[in-house]
């Protein structure tokens, strides 16, 4: 057993662990972060975008030495069917400012950075250990961290749960549910090399600038699920994901739905000619709300992933987990400068703190969103996706077939689809999970 | 006509880093005499394709090439067709990009 007692050990490190370990060494706690990957990132897996704003909050000057890819200037939304995609574009020359808003990054390489921040910082971060599980006292009380090293057990105040996604250690404890099929998506993707110039030429962009593509639509094959496609600096991210229940029902393989996604008219372009170079898969949490689950208890909190802060609507992921992170340590730090014990009464003003923030605010907001669009997902990711395609060709292709037949034309289309009640129904259930 | 025959997963999986823990699979099927539902998913779900049904058509996995998603613990833990533990530190996927 490792002797020494520390105030707070960190399971993980991504974004939530590098964040809530950061935080607690700078206020000057004795930090101990355990990661089981041969350096921090070589587990992790993110499309990725980073969001400017919540990583200013931990290290302000980021920009001087983070590995950062590009800055996005353009945002593209696709609504596909096989042949087609109908876009909604959001460019703009604000987004070329001296502290842009959104970068791509990679996240092998950001999380390596972010994780020598943490050990200047002060922390102890040790790597290439897995946690097994967590000691506990008579009482149940978190005490501390069993390793997979010899004589693993380490002891602290309080235990700070950053597991991701499939955390294993806060599941066999019991202090939350092991996410259900219909709750986290299975993302796939792969890294895609090609020369800068190349990148810049397939997707307008000049220097560093960077472009997203989300996708839905018929590439889910009427799953609930969409597609990305991000340009770094010399490669292109490129991926799909539907929920895991979604994948049991029909028996399409991740694989399967990424070579037609990249095969995809629209797609294949963008990528010809490009080497790849890895190829990996990570679940994603879907739940929304009304899936996270008890944030703290009797020497621990949970962040992040594990805790199922995911804004799926928004695509936002990173940022929860990071100010999820932020905010817990900044918890900790406060009870701990209080002197007092880290009971779960005393943690509890980390969710006080939480429910005030953006983080729960968001989820709050579209806490309905997620099962509108897992029992509709028909409608939302085949039916509409084809009509609006029809649609649209119906009103660009030039063919001496007056417009009024036109118009009238494709109204029939989408109510002999969907008929006038489920328009209207439709369009009723969007605005109030939107509300 | 069928896309997935046609993607060699493994070629995919040889882009990747990996240190294998030579005897140690960090996930393990049930002894089963045929397969459940779950089980059977799997064999489709995975993105690495570890999962494959022996000439007794039983499912079999091999770890080697898992990317530690998790997919077929959401899956299989429940119903206990799969007991599911993360690598020893250090073994595994190592994510080169991620």
């Amino acid at each position: 057993m490792i002797e020494e007692k520390f105030d707070a050990i960190v399971v993980g490190a991504g974004m939530s662990g590098n964040a809530a370990a950061l935080t607690m060494a700078k206020r000057g706690m004795k930090v101990l972060q355990l990661e089981r990957g041969e350096y921090a990132g070589s587990k992790n897996v993110q499309g990725a975008i980073l969001y400017a704003d919540m990583l200013e909050k931990l290290i302000p000057d980021f920009r001087d030495d983070a590995p950062l890819e590009r800055h996005l200037v353009e945002q593209r939304f696709w609504l596909m069917d096989d042949r087609s995609h109908f876009g909604v574009h959001y460019r703009s020359e604000d987004f070329n400012e001296e502290r842009p808003n959104r970068y791509t990054i990679i996240r092998a390489q950001f999380d390596k950075w972010f994780s020598s921040k943490v050990r200047e910082a002060g922390a102890t971060v040790l790597c290439e250990t897995t946690v097994t599980e967590l000691a506990r006292d008579a009482h149940g009380k978190v005490i501390g961290v069993h390793t997979d090293r010899r004589d693993g057990e380490i002891h602290a105040d309080v235990v700070v749960l950053a597991e991701g996604v499939n955390g294993l250690l806060g599941t066999r404890a019991r202090l939350r549910e092991r996410p259900k099929p219909d709750k986290v998506a299975l993302a796939v993707k792969e890294m895609h090399f090609l020369p800068r110039e190349t990148i810049e030429a397939h997707f307008n962009l000049k220097g560093d600038e960077g472009v997203v593509v989300e996708a839905a639509g018929t590439i889910s094959r009427g799953m609930t699920g969409m597609g990305f496609i991000y340009a770094n600096k010399e490669c292109i991210s490129i991926g799909i994901g539907c929920i895991v229940a979604d994948f049991q029902r029909t028996g399409e393989t991740p694989y399967g739905l990424l070579d037609r996604f990249k095969r995809h008219p629209s797609v294949a372009p963008l990528i010809e000619g490009s080497e790849v170079k890895e190829y990996s898969a990570h679940l994603i949490p879907e739940g929304g709300y009304k899936a996270i689950p008890q944030l703290y208890g009797d020497g621990w909190v949970v962040v992040g992933d594990a805790a199922q802060l995911n804004n799926a609507i928004h695509r936002e992921g990173s940022n929860l987990a990071m100010t999820s992170g932020r905010i817990a340590a900044e918890a900790i730090v406060q009870v701990k400068s209080r002197r007092q014990p880290m009971t779960a009464a005393n943690l509890s003003v980390y969710k006080k703190m939480l429910d005030e923030s953006f983080v729960i605010k968001d989820l709050k907001k579209h806490k309905d969103m997620p099962m509108l669009m897992h029992t509709n997902s028909q409608n939302f990711f085949l039916t509409y996706p084809q009509l609006v395609s029809r649609a649209m060709q119906n009103y660009v292709r030039v063919d001496g077939t007056p417009k009024a037949e036109k118009e009238k034309g494709t109204l029939k289309s989408f109510v002999n689809a969907r008929s006038w009640t489920g328009l209207f129904g439709d369009a009723f259930r969007i605005a109030r999970a939107w509300r | 006509m069928n896309v997935e025959t046609s993607v060699r997963v493994e070629d995919k999986l040889f882009y990747n880093r990996y240190l294998v823990d030579v005897g140690r699979p960090h996930v393990k099927v049930r002894a089963h005499t045929s397969p459940s539902p779950q089980l059977l998913a799997l064999l489709k779900v995975c993105p690495a394709r570890c999962y494959e049904l022996n000439d007794k058509g039983q499912v079999e996995v091999t770890v080697d090439g898992c990317i530690e998603c998790g997919t077929c613990r959401v899956i299989g833990e429940p119903t206990g067709d799969i007991e599911w533990s993360y690598p020893r530190g250090g073994y595994g996927v190592l994510f080169k990009f991620g």
